[in-house]
């Protein structure tokens, strides 16, 4: 199989280092070589987070390279656009409908509300939904990450039972229920 | 069956299948994971040492003490265990010795770039660098074979990319050495007039070791087109396999001492071959010396940052990088910041406040450099502060404040303070106490109470030690006060000796600050006068929302830093306003 590259980027708290160690452990479990690099700055909370995943039959970089990502899974607006130029022309851009303000500093631009318009108009194939939204009504804001996570599984050839086991693995069993609930949300908002 | 590891839970991996003993080390990003997973081996002794220098010294004596000996470090590290580096190899081990450092290309979370390679040169040390996770396991394995083979310490270097990226590995037994005899030779480790019959063996074993490397298993030509020829290594071989999987790739996993016979004839196949190496020229440098020049190297691929496939295209094939969307779209940056309620954030808010000189050392505190604080202006390495407060009041600035956490103070802040003392110069310090080593994420050290394996241990007394060392004016402070806060740090500049403040609050991500109920704070907006002086906390869970300061609840630690400093009284705990 040809090399899938997943790009997750997410603002440090979010899970997107968790959404993409499950999106690797599920790739792996499907049969694939995988690997998965992450990035993340000097503290713990606040800052822009991102991981590169991919699979296929064999995996050389462990980030893509820029313009050749299949699909974007954006936790945040801002956070879509700043990695959006790693995502293929005509590539898929997943993009949690939810802002995170980032820290005021002196003369700073307004936000960029116009994101989503701005990728569309970019010729990328945006899929937006309310994650965090869905996430707050399961009962925990932080389970968006599986949400969407969700919604990706929609377009990647991973068999159901294999995201089944992954979840049941890796997700500590206080919070196993609330991550399958937010992963079959993910799945239908897409079809939605 | 195979299972996705880190690099650096591959490296942990391979040294306890290698038979590791005893590993020591010190956190620093990235390195820190290895130890921490190694902990987690029960056969394996492995714990925090105060300091990199200590951990090797400890590591030394457990490898001629005769077990298989990890220790563990960044880059900067090294530099901070570079006395005993430089002197072990001319004794060499009896045990095999492996140290792992962890360079930081891009500068992620360091001052500075550094390649370790060339003080492994300076060290007469051999280096092995693998490519990827799995190679990482196997390798550990091979170092502490030539390490004992060659009675030598090896250093095994990893990078940011390696340590943090997940692959697959198939994890294997674990092989058992019984101790080794030290046999009491003083000859072998002690005085220049011994030393100087050492210094021709340890060039004997170098010339060994180049001879090993022409054998070497891990140094493999991968045959491909015959026009085009790449020498490469470690994770920049991942990009050449990327961009051009169809090149002829030497591909090197000692990096030093090179197999130069093997090197020149694969050269010689070429009108020119590329050198694609990250950070430094370095093989490109020791090829140059071999008399083999028909290289292309960091003429085109830059020393500077860290490599990529886009980078490594560009100076193989001169593709075109395509350019972000930051020309187009306002991409606001996202810079990392102190946590909502972190306490540091109460010291930088008072520093700022009273405008006084503030050297800085390593850490989250780190961050009290960037706005709103601007309150940090020098920044150099583990435990600088302090001595570089001392100078600059040996200078003639009289306020000037050091700030130092409190891992950092006992790895390398004491002998700094010992020194104010011992010269009665009037340093100000700053000792930021939250408890735990929090920028590499919480490790324990001696001050915490627990070891790296869980275990209780004595945790030191801060106002006792410092007070031994001759400091008399020590006063410990709740930097979520800041009336209190600022009280201190005048009454510790206006003191004729040194003095040392203790701001001591837990880092509110330490589990049992975590568990905590807390009570957020709210804005009442027909009470704000839109001043913005609450901004000045530099909190992340103030946002500017509908035209008026908004504290994001969710985030909201209760610190009340904001309300201290808010002059209306406009902020108040939600459910009192």
């Amino acid at each position: 199989m040809p090399v899938t590259s997943v790009l997750i980027a997410g603002v440090g708290g979010q899970g997107a280092i968790l959404a993409s160690e499950l999106l690797a452990l599920a790739a792996n479990a499907a049969g694939n070589d995988v690997k998965q690099g992450e990035f993340h700055g000097v503290a713990q909370r606040g800052g822009s987070v991102f991981s590169h995943v991919r699979f296929g039959d064999r995996v050389h970089a462990p980030m893509a390279r820029r313009g050749e990502v299949d699909f974007l899974l954006a936790l945040e607006k801002l956070e879509a656009l700043r990695y959006a130029h790693f995502v293929k022309p005509g590539g898929t851009i997943i993009i949690n409908d939810h802002k995170v303000e980032p820290i005021r500093v002196a003369d700073q631009r307004p936000y960029p509300d116009e994101a989503i318009d701005f990728l569309k108009s970019k010729g990328f194939k945006v899929v937006t939904l309310k994650a965090t939204a869905k996430a707050i009504e399961l009962g925990n804001h932080k389970a968006a990450n599986v949400v969407m996570l969700g919604t990706l599984a929609e377009s990647l050839d991973i068999p159901d039972d294999v995201w089944d086991t992954t979840l049941n693995d890796r997700i500590p069993a206080r919070l196993l229920s609330l991550n399958q609930q937010a992963f079959a949300a993910g799945r239908q908002l897409c079809k939605a | 069956m195979k299972s996705l590891m880190s690099g650096n839970e591959a490296i942990a991996r391979g040294a306890w299948e290698a038979g590791v003993a005893f590993a020591a080390g010190y956190p620093g990003t990235p390195s820190t994971e290895v130890l921490e997973r190694l902990a987690e081996y029960e056969e394996v002794d492995a714990h925090w040492s105060t300091n990199e220098k200590v951990a090797f010294d400890e590591g030394v004596g457990a490898a001629l003490g005769g077990v298989r000996t990890l220790v563990t470090m960044k880059h900067v590290g090294l530099n901070v265990a570079a006395d005993p580096f430089m002197v072990f190899p001319y004794a060499g081990t009896n045990a095999g010795f492996v140290v792992l450092v962890a360079d930081d290309p891009g500068m992620y979370s360091s001052q500075n770039e550094q390649d370790s390679r060339y003080l492994a040169k300076v060290a007469k040390v051999p280096v092995l660098e693998p490519a990827d996770a799995a190679e990482a396991k196997a390798m550990m394995i091979a170092a502490f074979e030539l390490s004992e083979r060659f009675e030598t310490p090896v250093m095994f270097r990893t990078t940011t990319r390696l340590s943090h990226t997940r692959g697959l590995v198939e994890p294997g037994p674990r092989a058992e050495f019984p101790r080794k005899t030290f046999s009491r030779k003083s000859s072998q480790y002690a005085i220049p007039v011994y030393a100087r019959f050492r210094r021709p063996e340890l060039e004997a074993k170098l010339g060994r070791l180049r001879e090993f490397a022409e054998t070497f298993a891990a140094n493999v030509v991968e045959e491909g087109d015959p026009q085009i020829g790449v020498v490469s290594h470690g994770i920049p071989y991942q990009y050449v396999k990327e961009v051009a999987p169809e090149a002829s790739v030497f591909k090197l996993g000692m990096v030093y001492p090179l197999p130069e016979e093997r090197l020149r004839e694969f050269c010689g196949r070429f009108a020119s071959v590329f050198v694609v190496e990250e950070s430094e020229g370095f093989i490109q440098g020791e090829m140059a010396a071999f008399g083999i020049l028909n290289v292309i190297g960091k003429e085109r691929f830059t020393n500077i940052g860290e490599l990529s496939a886009d980078l490594v295209g560009a100076g193989l094939r001169d593709t075109q990088i395509p350019a972000d969307f930051a020309s187009e779209v306002a991409v606001l940056p996202r810079p990392p910041v102190l946590c909502a309620g972190c306490p540091h954030r109460g010291v930088f808010s008072t520093l700022k406040k009273l405008g006084v000189l503030v050297t800085g050392d390593i850490g989250c505190y780190t961050l009290g450099c960037l706005p709103p604080f601007d309150a940090m202006h020098t920044t150099f390495c583990m435990g600088a502060s302090i001595g570089n407060a001392t100078g600059f009041n040996r200078a003639g600035e009289r306020q000037v404040v050091a700030v130092i956490g409190d891992s950092t103070f006992l790895h390398a802040g004491l002998p700094s303070v010992l020194s104010a003392a011992y010269n009665q110069v009037p340093t100000t310090t700053i000792l930021l106490d939250n408890g735990t080593t929090g920028m590499t994420g919480h490790q324990q050290h001696p001050g915490t109470g627990h070891t790296l394996k869980g275990n209780p241990a004595p945790a030191v007394d801060y106002q006792g030690l410092i007070r031994a060392m001759g400091v008399e004016h020590v006063e410990v402070v709740d930097p979520w006060d800041l009336d209190a806060t600022e009280k201190a740090i005048k009454s510790g500049l206006a003191h004729a000796g040194p003095a040392v403040i203790i701001a001591q609050r837990h880092c509110n991500l330490l589990p049992d600050e975590k568990s905590k109920e807390r009570i957020p704070y709210a804005v009442t907006p027909e009470d704000c006068i839109l001043c913005e002086e609450c901004f000045e906390t530099g909190c992340p869970a103030l946002v500017w929302e509908d035209d008026y300061p908004h504290i994001r609840e969710w985030e909201c630690m209760g610190c009340s830093m904001c309300v201290q400093l808010c002059p209306a009284d406009a902020i108040a705990l939600v459910g009192e306003a």
